[in-house]
């Protein structure tokens, strides 16, 4: 199936997975998908996989349950989420585990995409990998909009208005286009209905994205921390490089779904509504909008973004339309690293000048995600702009031209290698009689 | 338990990891029973709906002859103030050879379906029926419908006679008598 030699899948003769197998080659994709060689090596920046894969069960399982309860329409929505919260048995539980499950979700989803660009997993030939994962990220981001809707609470309303009116920045069809998302020339009735048709065709589509990723994924292999390939020569070669994928990392990454799974039901049971604005426990209101509005945590670094584009781009591009554009590429360049960035050398571990500005770009997210929560005053607009330029300055600006500069620190052959490497500091520092301290990876 | 060593020098501690297998399987199997729980209890009556379970009744104004139809728990129930006629002659009736001796009836003290265990409030002669066809589920119509001058399915041709008991047709059982009692003028159901 991919293009790691892999053990062959064969059921013995006269037995039902034979039967199955012969007709439908199921057993066979179990069982390679079980055993899939996965590098050796991989750290604990890689169980972000497994945990979004359970995120998006636990996300469509409660949706769809809390469908059952869910009246959609003007009138009934908000009323319909508050007979959720008291009357149904177990509701708030439903409620509270889908809304601060979309929180960790995210958490996750990030987690995964600085992970992936930490260890170069969009580089060749994991491109279309990568970008499966950046639409992944999208429909996700829209999803999670459109649910937020749903409740039809203050923010839910000036939150769907604030969104859809981007879409009037757009030169000529804007208005147009505005009122068909709307369905009218207000936020109402036809609007809600859409979206919670939408916000439960979504996951579906994250879900057969999701199979394609992990194809993808399955084809070309696993990246890991050193950037080295697995040696694919034969099967004894790759065994040298790689563990078989049950039991091994089956069992961490159920231990890491534990340890992530202890924190989101801390805030399941004792924080459910710390991520959460108490400005959508009052009913929707259109005459009156919030004092302070603004998006769910994972939207703010995007939103800063939005925010920072006050003045006209290029002398061309009105601040509207360039706030809207800006927010809009800079998701959209993430899908172009693979050619941005022109390095050869995969993981950033082995890349000197690269690393620090990795760094800086992670606390760049973060500061637009501060700037993002706060009201646009003050030094505020100024951190937004300057967040904003360093964001694209990073992918256009440094990821080629540090690739063409930086002289990489030497790699190892093989992930073996590497890993008995590591294995023999540690012995080493033993003899010497104490625990010498790791690097970092 | 020893611990023995294997070719490739692992410790081959077999009682060890069994125990942490299952108790590791036992625990997970706990959890994720109790997390499935909600997810099937949700669709148990929640308590919007457990609340309409009761209804209270005016039924001071019914006079003999008189029906009227609630709804209770998106069910008709009707409520009939039998005539004195219409008594003395179920009073004389045979119940051992109708279709259905059972007086479907959960307040009933008795076993058989006649006048006292068939009517809620026997002084008053009233009788309160679940409106459904006991056959396939349809409205009968009242009013002394059908041969028996009870009530009668349109659907498939069940008639029922004053006192609700199927008398001819495919229905199997009387009409049901729900949960009910009389205080004053008021007829609690539920």
């Amino acid at each position: 199936m991919g293009t790691i030699p892999q053990e062959h899948y064969e059921p013995k003769e006269g037995t039902t997975s034979k039967w199955i197998n012969d007709r439908l080659p199921i057993m066979g994709m179990m069982d390679h998908l079980a055993k899939f060689p996965t590098p050796k090596n991989l750290n604990y920046a890689y169980i972000f996989g497994g945990i979004l894969v359970l995120f998006l069960v636990i996300q469509i399982i409660t949706g769809i349950t809390l469908a059952m309860h869910y009246q959609v329409g003007e009138d009934s929505a908000f009323r319909s989420v508050e007979h959720i919260m008291r009357d149904v048995n177990y509701g708030w539980f439903l409620r509270y585990a889908h809304a601060n499950g979309a929180s960790f979700f995210f958490i996750a989803v990030y987690a995964h995409i600085f992970r992936g660009l930490y260890y170069g997993s969009y580089k060749a030939p994991r491109e279309i990998l990568w970008i499966i994962g950046v639409l992944i990220y999208v429909v996700m981001m829209a999803t999670a909009f459109m649910g937020y809707v749903l409740p039809w609470g203050q923010m839910s309303f000036w939150g769907a208005k604030v969104i859809t009116s981007l879409f009037g920045a757009i030169p000529l069809v804007g208005e147009s286009l505005k009122v068909w998302l709307w369905g009218g020339p207000f936020v109402g009735e036809a609007t809600l209905n859409r979206m919670f048709s939408l916000h439960y065709l979504l996951p579906f589509v994250i879900a057969g994205l999701t199979v394609l990723h992990i194809w993808a994924l399955h084809h070309v292999g696993n990246t890991n921390p050193t950037g080295v390939e697995v040696r694919k020569t034969d099967i004894e070669t790759v065994k040298k490089d790689t563990v078989p994928f049950a039991p091994f990392y089956v069992t961490k990454d159920l231990f890491a779904i534990l340890l992530f799974l202890i924190a989101f039901a801390f805030f399941l049971y004792f924080a459910p509504n710390y991520l959460g604005h108490p400005d959508n426990y009052i009913e929707a209101n259109p005459l009156a909008t919030p004092a302070h509005i603004v998006p769910e945590w994972y939207f703010l670094p995007f939103y800063a973004i939005l925010r920072a584009i006050t003045f006209d781009l290029f002398w061309i591009i009105p601040a509207k339309l360039g706030g809207v554009l800006a927010m809009f590429g800079a998701i959209a360049i993430l899908a172009f690293a693979p050619w941005l960035d022109t390095s050869n050398v995969r993981s950033t571990s082995y890349r000197p000048i690269y690393r620090w500005w990795f760094a800086v770009l992670v606390i760049d997210f973060f500061v637009l995600m501060w700037a993002g929560a706060m009201p646009a005053e003050g030094i505020v607009p100024m951190v937004s702009l300057l967040g904003t330029i360093y964001w694209f300055a990073h992918f256009l600006i440094i990821m080629p031209v540090v690739g063409l500069i930086e002289k990489p620190l030497p790699r190892p052959d093989s992930i073996e290698q590497a890993f008995k490497q590591k294995h023999d500091i540690i012995d080493e520092s033993n003899t010497a009689g104490g625990v010498a301290a790791q690097p970092a990876e | 338990m020893a611990n023995d060593h294997d070719e490739k020098g692992h410790v081959a501690d077999e009682d060890r990891r069994d125990i942490l297998f299952l108790g590791t399987g036992a625990v997970g199997a706990v959890g994720i029973a109790s997390a499935v729980w909600p997810f099937v209890d949700q669709m148990n009556p929640s308590a919007s709906v457990l609340a309409l379970s009761t209804m209270e009744v005016d039924i001071g104004d019914l006079e003999p002859g008189q029906e009227m139809k609630v709804s209770f728990l998106k069910a008709p129930v009707f409520i009939r103030r039998m005539t004195e006629d219409e008594l003395a002659s179920a009073a004389d009736e045979d119940v051992s050879g109708m279709p259905d001796p059972d007086p479907r009836n959960p307040n009933a003290t008795g076993s058989v379906a006649d006048v006292q265990d068939r009517l809620v409030d026997a002084e008053r002669g009233i009788i309160v029926l679940t409106g459904v066809c006991t056959h396939l589920g349809c409205v009968p119509l009242g009013d002394g419908a059908g041969d028996y001058k009870g009530w009668f399915c349109p659907c498939h041709g069940s008639h029922y006679d004053s006192l609700g008991r199927i008398r001819k047709g495919p229905a199997p059982e009387n009409l049901p008598i729900p949960v009910a009692s009389i205080d004053g003028d008021i007829l609690k159901l539920g």
